[in-house]
């Protein structure tokens, strides 16, 4: 089953939206709790990410039986070096955001911890691709 | 591990022969509880967790809470009155407590006690849990019995952080049992009655969600107490009975019924949440863990807690500060040197032994089916559906949304035609006659609402 969600960058107050969405949706379908939180805390993160750094991206979300498949596409400014952007406590975000709670540098982190998959491709100065897999059961 | 499915005690009744079929009750329900069929309101008992918004919302008063008949108090020589603080802080300060005491006597209890007292053994025991639960944190208050149903059917993945020690009333209970046992009452000669605030508290005196059984013997609704009172003070028609003097109570268990009453107590970061709709929010985000840490949440379903209970029959606010004074009272006697009267203390050590509830158990309403390959087939009709549903969310189809329609056809439990949208299109396309439309409407409206009052063609 296939859906997507949009992302505006910069639209903190609805950051969370898709999160919550793809959560009601794994309830209906009796997935076990604690793999619920696992995805909906890696989509948090990459929902942040684009709210925080990107000009506007989109969510896709394929379940599966076995699996859910979440791909995160944004145009912004991209990530030049994804090995530092990996590590616990970089990060890039501004004054502002870092003001509002976020930009602790735990997005990519945080993701690979609740992934069993994390694919990122990123072109700098166009956008990056996050590539989530959660295996279900 | 599933669960087989057991009906639940429910103190909330819709009354078939007052119910006007309106969609109030319907449109409030925090877990859409509720659905119209026949031109009546129809309560599912696995969904509802007693909150009691449908009964603010009721406007012909179809909707009771049902109690225990007061003269049962009769059938105990000892009678106590559970009484919760809110219960005085509703009456005007014109009204002593003294008066309201008289009242109750007259009214025939042997005994009256203020639950709070018992809030000074389960103070102490709920920063030590917290303690030896840091993997369940944020710990959530078990006090409101709503809540800890609602975290049950919409948030299973939440239970775990239930606290598990007893509510002040089952405590008060057990200590009231305790005391008159050690008199040589029998069990059966003991009447412990609950003057309850809400629906939830019967509701989970009825059937504990953690208990087996509660110590409490019978509730009576506060509202039909507080006119029993006011009206008795008002007439002055009672001979004056010789009255308890009410025992000194501390300004942290004066509060504990009230908004922040718990969190204040907690160590580390707590947070205090009133009002269903609102904790309703706060759950969602603490599960997509888009929430700063907290050690403990306290959470009401009603909008100001106790004091906003929907047997309350004065203002909240009201009540809330007329608490908050007695409070300020109380600290200052205590200034004085005055100690609290906490009799309840000498029991300490039994009722600590016995303050523990069982693991809560999760009872979800939102799968659509236990097998992730049915739940998903089921996902996908339910999407299919709502892409010719028409997202007014109108109710005329006798479910609340136009995705719990959706949700209903795909479960069997209702028919696609019932919305009046795809009605309208079954018969432009020649597969509905007007008859059968209206036939639909008939069955989820009743007749009645389809009968020609005016008695004379209508000319449109």
């Amino acid at each position: 089953m296939h859906f997507q969600y949009s992302i505006e960058g910069g639209d903190f107050s609805r950051a969370g939206n898709a999160s919550s969405q793809l959560k009601k949706l794994l309830k209906q379908l009796n997935v076990d709790s604690q793999l619920i939180k696992r995805i909906v805390v890696a989509l948090y993160e990459g929902e942040v990410n684009i709210v925080a750094h990107a000009h506007r991206g989109t969510i896709d979300v394929d379940i599966e039986p076995d699996k859910v498949f979440i791909r995160l596409s944004d145009e912004g400014p991209g990530i030049p070096d994804i090995k530092q952007a990996m590590k616990e406590g970089y990060s890039t975000a501004s004054q502002k955001v870092r003001e509002m709670g976020f930009g602790a540098g735990m997005g990519l982190p945080n993701m690979l911890k609740n992934a069993d998959k994390l694919n990122i491709e990123s072109e700098p100065g166009k956008g990056t691709i996050v590539e989530l897999t959660t295996l279900l059961r | 591990m599933i669960e087989p499915v057991k009906e639940f005690h429910h103190a909330l009744k819709i009354r078939e022969d007052v119910c006007i079929g309106c969609t109030h009750c319907m449109k409030v329900c925090p877990t859409e509880a509720i659905r119209i069929k026949n031109g009546k309101a129809v309560l599912s008992n696995n969904r509802c967790v007693d909150c009691g918004e449908c009964f603010r919302a009721c406007p012909v008063l179809a909707i009771i809470i049902e109690q225990d008949d007061f003269d049962k108090i009769f059938s105990y020589p000892i009678r106590v009155a559970l009484v919760p603080s809110v219960f005085i802080g509703q009456f005007p300060k014109t009204i002593s407590t003294e008066q309201i005491y008289s009242e109750l006597m007259g009214l025939g209890f042997t005994h009256i006690y203020e639950i709070e007292h018992s809030v000074d053994i389960l103070a102490d025991q709920i920063n030590p849990y917290m303690d030896d639960h840091d993997d369940s944190k944020p710990v959530i208050s078990s006090f409101c019995p709503a809540i800890v149903r609602l975290i049950q059917v919409k948030f299973p993945a939440l239970v775990e952080n239930i606290l598990l020690l007893k509510a002040p009333l089952d405590i008060a209970a057990i200590y009231n049992k305790k005391k008159f046992s050690d008199l040589g009452y029998k069990e059966d000669e003991i009447g412990l009655f609950y003057i309850t605030p809400c629906a939830a508290k019967i509701a989970a005196i009825k059937s504990p969600v953690g208990d087996e059984k509660s110590d409490v013997t019978g509730v009576i609704n506060m509202n039909t107490l507080y006119n029993k009172v006011y009206s008795g003070i008002k007439q002055n028609d009672k001979e004056t009975c010789p009255v308890p003097t009410r025992k000194f109570l501390s300004p942290q268990n004066i509060l504990w019924t009230l908004t922040r009453g718990e969190s204040e107590n907690a160590k580390g970061r707590s947070i205090a949440v009133d009002g269903i709709h609102n904790v309703i929010e706060f759950l969602d985000k603490l599960e997509n863990e888009d929430l700063p840490h907290f050690d403990f949440l306290e959470m009401r379903a009603c909008d100001e807690s106790c004091a906003g209970g929907v047997l309350i029959s004065g203002n909240r606010f009201l009540t809330v500060r007329r608490l908050h004074l007695r409070a300020e009272a109380a600290a200052r006697k205590i200034i004085r040197g005055i100690e609290p009267e906490e009799d309840i203390l000498t029991e300490k050590s039994f009722l600590l032994a016995n303050i523990r509830v069982a693991k809560v158990k999760p009872r979800s309403i939102v799968k659509l089916d236990d097998d992730m390959l049915e739940a998903m087939k089921k996902m996908k009709k339910v999407h299919e559906l709502l892409r010719h549903l028409p997202l007014v969310d109108c109710g005329t189809c006798g479910s609340p949304k136009c995705a719990s329609l959706a949700e209903d056809v795909v479960q069997g439990n209702a028919n696609i035609a019932q919305c009046i949208f795809v009605q309208k299109l079954l018969e432009k396309r020649k597969i509905f006659t007007k008859e059968e439309s209206h036939q639909v409407l008939e069955n989820i409206w009743g007749k009645e609402k389809f009968e020609n009052k005016w008695n004379v063609e209508l000319d449109f």
